[in-house]
């Protein structure tokens, strides 16, 4: 149901766009939202904090760049592989790293995205080092992607997707064996949930999510630099989940546009961009500290009465 | 051999900045359980605010005393209005609200200092000290004794003084402190106050020998907090090993390896030590309770 | 047939052995209490044979097969389930997701099905439902299916908890201090639940404080004190055993256990 109000106005939305800048800011939204939906899953519903998420977006966003590029491979290949090695990344460090609670599991995830962007940044040879490296046009069935319209529909309708998932996910014996996990990992134990295999699977699934919006970034600006990767954009995607709501897949929307638009509007503010930016988020935080869209829920609900 | 204690040396020097930062982070972690990013803006802020105040033509030293004394105002507002109003928020929501306030911070430092890199003389000159083939620099020696002081004060201050006793309480059971008629909210402004102050310190000591900038306080942030993690959070003497063996860590991978890879060494072995020993170096193990 | 057979069961904390060379063994359909006084171990010893605590010396065996060291999920996928004595609801959850929950030990979709909710998932959470629906009627909670879990009394999480267990379909239920806590009236309600599971032959293991309860409803006692057992026997073995009163309730106590005990 939600999922269907979200698609219609995804759809609708365009009509009121005045400029093609407006698809830009939709597709940003996109596919940062599709990585935060990801991170919810796993911070949101089953638990366990990662601050080092963005290391995974860089890889998605990389083997985008590098496959092609130094490798001759086609980009939709490119994404597919990047996801898989995403994936297989997170499930080998992975079971380790999330027996770790609290502020280690913070610190640890923390170190892993730094290491991923670490190496980004010095593999000069194969990823342009610092400077980033240009991103060739995704190609699919010899029909080159371009422009910010077309990819609105296609950041849209994956982003749509990868909802849905996320709603079914919760909706089946997994996600509540995840969000039993949450409330209390020795209660789950006790009924027969593998702890630590559940939560491996969730981290798989989120890498996941992040590589593919990783993909799409840097398909969509053409261009990649290791910031995608780095400790910032783990923070923002982060900030994304807990402002918008963690344990509300609407609220992962919600929290995307928020961060995305934001910025794009203090811009006017020139120098004053970061400071306003570390306000808000402070603001936002101490007063909606259960996030955005709960918080709403809660309002509502109480009105009602 | 000079070698090597050439990189002991500057190891231990860059150590004793993250020490200090770790020591910030327990500080403020034992007190309210919140682990504070702004933590590396402390540092920054000393740094940038006694350049532009000795740029003003202020002497040294007053103008080091005014960053120091300006930072540790910075942070008991910090607590007065951002981690007070937020009493009972989530563990996350607290972490989002220190990163904010860091971002807040370099923002602000950023529109009153300015976007490019500053240094500020060293105490004693510039010139090496040759020691074993090693050249030491004065500075380094300047930035270890101040760092051992630093840190005998504050253990003093806490083993000796009532106030100091009353932070332990605070550490060790809030509500039972509360009970006993302690201030508790005081202890965590007062851990506030001290962080950031020994956060200015270190960054007045440190930028003479690395540069400081507006966004300096990011990374100093990250491996304060990693080397509080690896000493066992919570644990000060952790806290300073942790920092001294990241900074010779880096050292020795930047000696060795290479200089590019040094961050991502430091993180390699404190992934190695928390998976390994996931309690850190000094922390206890915890007994679940059910 | 004994379905829990624990031997000499030790555990030690930072030098204390909280449980000291206890052995167990329970009779398969009956009703196994474990008293003592505060601190005397039974919760040390719920976890042990729960696997929540690995013992440093010792062996358990459930239904015949040697279980020492297992993890709970794997006791739990045996058949052992457990209730705590400090509630552990999922409180993000509804009443109804809690005790599905329960049910998860018997749920078999991959988690590719899980995402893309083919048929399958639609067919097992129906049927998750209903014996979630079935565990919350036999403790009188299936009018309050559809609350948040934070919103039940204290008594009502309590019965909650041992819905969730049931819905495991458990051999062996370990319920600690279900009656904690309650009023009388819930607490009758806590003796009719355990009576109907043993009547459907499930063998329950009780740790408990009210006496009444345990004397009424338990076909053996295991006494501990100080990590150590002080008597195993019937409730009127228990009952009328002197060391047994004087460790419980200290010399002057001793009139009082009469009472309560009586």
């Amino acid at each position: 149901m939600p999922a269907i109000v979200i698609a219609a106005l995804i759809a609708i939305l365009p009509l009121l766009f005045p400029s093609a800048y407006y698809y830009r800011i939709g597709v940003l939204v996109f596919v940062f939202a599709l990585a935060v939906v990801g991170l919810n899953l796993l911070m949101g519903f089953a638990g366990p904090v990662s601050l080092g998420p963005a290391g995974f977006l860089g890889i998605g966003a990389y083997s985008v760049a590098i496959g092609p590029v130094h490798l001759g491979m086609p980009s939709w290949l490119c994404l597919l592989g990047g996801a898989l090695l995403s994936g297989a990344i997170a499930f080998l460090v992975g079971r380790p790293i999330l027996k770790l609670k609290g502020h280690y599991l913070a610190v640890a995830t923390l170190g892993l995205g730094l290491l991923l962007a670490i190496v980004l940044t010095n593999e000069a040879r194969w990823t342009g080092g610092p400077d980033g490296m240009s991103v060739p046009r995704l190609v699919l069935f010899g029909w080159s992607v371009r422009g910010a319209t077309t990819w609105y529909w296609i950041a849209g309708a994956t982003f749509v997707a990868g909802f849905v998932l996320a709603l079914n996910l919760m909706d089946s014996p997994t996600g509540r064996a995840l969000q039993a996990i949450h409330d209390s990992e020795i209660a789950a134990r006790v009924l027969g949930i593998d702890v630590a295999r559940k939560k491996l699977a969730i981290f798989v699934i989120s890498a996941i999510y992040a590589s593919v919006a990783g993909s799409f970034l840097a398909l969509f600006n053409g261009y990649i630099t290791p910031d995608a990767a780095g400790f910032l954009r783990s923070i923002e995607l982060v900030a994304m989940v807990v402002l918008g709501g963690m344990g509300s897949i609407v609220g992962s929307l919600v929290g995307a546009i928020v961060l995305v638009v934001l910025p794009q509007v203090l811009t006017v503010f020139h120098d004053y961009e970061q400071a306003l930016l570390g306000l808000i988020v402070m603001v936002f935080m101490i007063f909606l500290r259960r996030g955005i869209v709960p918080s709403l829920a809660v309002a509502l609900a109480g009105w009602r009465k | 051999m000079a070698e090597l204690l050439q990189f002991i040396s500057s190891g231990l020097t860059v150590g004793a900045i993250y020490a200090l930062v770790a020591l910030g982070f327990t500080l403020i972690y034992k007190a309210s359980d919140i682990i504070n990013f702004a933590q590396g803006e402390f540092v920054m802020l000393g740094g940038m605010t006694t350049v532009f105040v000795t740029l003003a033509g202020v002497p040294l030293p007053l103008a080091a005393l005014i960053a120091v004394v300006s930072t540790t105002a910075i942070g008991v507002a910090l607590h007065r209005f951002a981690i007070e109003p937020a009493r009972g928020a989530s563990p996350v929501a607290l972490i989002m609200i220190t990163i904010g306030a860091s971002i807040f911070l370099r923002g602000v430092a950023q529109i009153v200092f300015d976007r490019r890199f500053h240094s500020l003389p060293p105490v004693f000159g510039a010139d090496p000290i040759q020691f074993g083939g090693a050249a030491i620099l004065p500075q380094s020696l300047v930035v270890l004794a101040s760092a051992t002081v630093i840190v005998t004060v504050l253990w003093l201050f806490i083993e000796r003084t009532l106030l100091g006793k009353a932070v332990i309480a605070t550490a060790a059971n809030r509500l039972a402190a509360r009970l006993i008629g302690i201030d508790t909210r005081r202890v965590v402004a007062l851990s506030f106050a001290v962080s950031a102050a020994i956060g200015a310190i270190a960054g007045i000591l440190i930028t003479p020998i690395a540069l400081t900038s507006y966004d300096a306080g990011t990374l100093l942030a990250l491996k304060g907090f990693a080397a509080a993690m690896l000493g066992g959070i919570g644990s000060a003497p952790g806290a300073v090993v942790g920092g001294l063996l990241i900074g010779m860590m880096e050292a020795f991978a930047a000696g060795y390896i290479s200089s590019n890879y040094k961050d991502a060494v430091a993180f390699l072995i404190i992934l190695a030590v928390l998976l390994s020993i996931p309690q850190g170096l000094f922390g206890r193990a915890k007994v679940e309770r059910v | 047939m004994m379905i829990l057979e624990a031997e000499r069961l030790s555990v030690s904390f930072g030098g204390v052995r909280a449980v000291d060379e206890v052995s167990i063994a329970v009779e398969a359909g009956q009703v196994f209490s474990i008293i003592g006084p505060n601190g005397s171990g039974k919760t040390t010893l719920f976890n042990l044979v729960s696997g929540i605590y690995t013992p440093n010396h010792g062996s358990i065996r459930f239904a015949g097969e040697t279980v020492t060291g297992l993890e709970p999920d794997r006791l739990a996928r045996r058949g052992l389930s457990r209730t705590f004595q400090n509630l552990q609801i999922f409180l993000r959850m509804s009443v109804l997701e809690n005790v599905m929950v329960g049910h998860h030990r018997h749920e078999d979709t991959g988690i590719l099905a899980d995402l893309m909710h083919w048929p399958s998932v639609r067919r097992q959470n129906a049927a998750t439902r209903e014996v979630a629906l079935a565990a919350l009627a036999r403790v009188g909670l299936a009018d309050d299916a559809g609350q948040a879990s934070g919103s039940l009394s204290y008594g009502a999480l309590k019965r909650l908890e041992i819905a969730r267990a049931l819905a495991s379909d458990p051999k062996l239920l370990l319920l600690d201090e279900p009656a904690a806590g309650c009023n009388p009236v819930e607490t009758q309600e806590i003796d009719r639940v355990i009576r109907s599971l043993v009547r459907d032959g499930i063998t329950v293991m009780l740790v408990e404080h009210d006496m009444r309860l345990v004397m009424n409803i338990s076909d053996r006692v295991h006494v501990l004190a100080r990590g150590r057992t002080l008597a195993e026997g019937t409730p009127e073995e228990v009952r009328s055993n002197a060391a047994v009163i004087e460790a419980y309730l200290g010399d002057h106590g001793a009139k009082e256990a009469v009472r309560a005990f009586g």
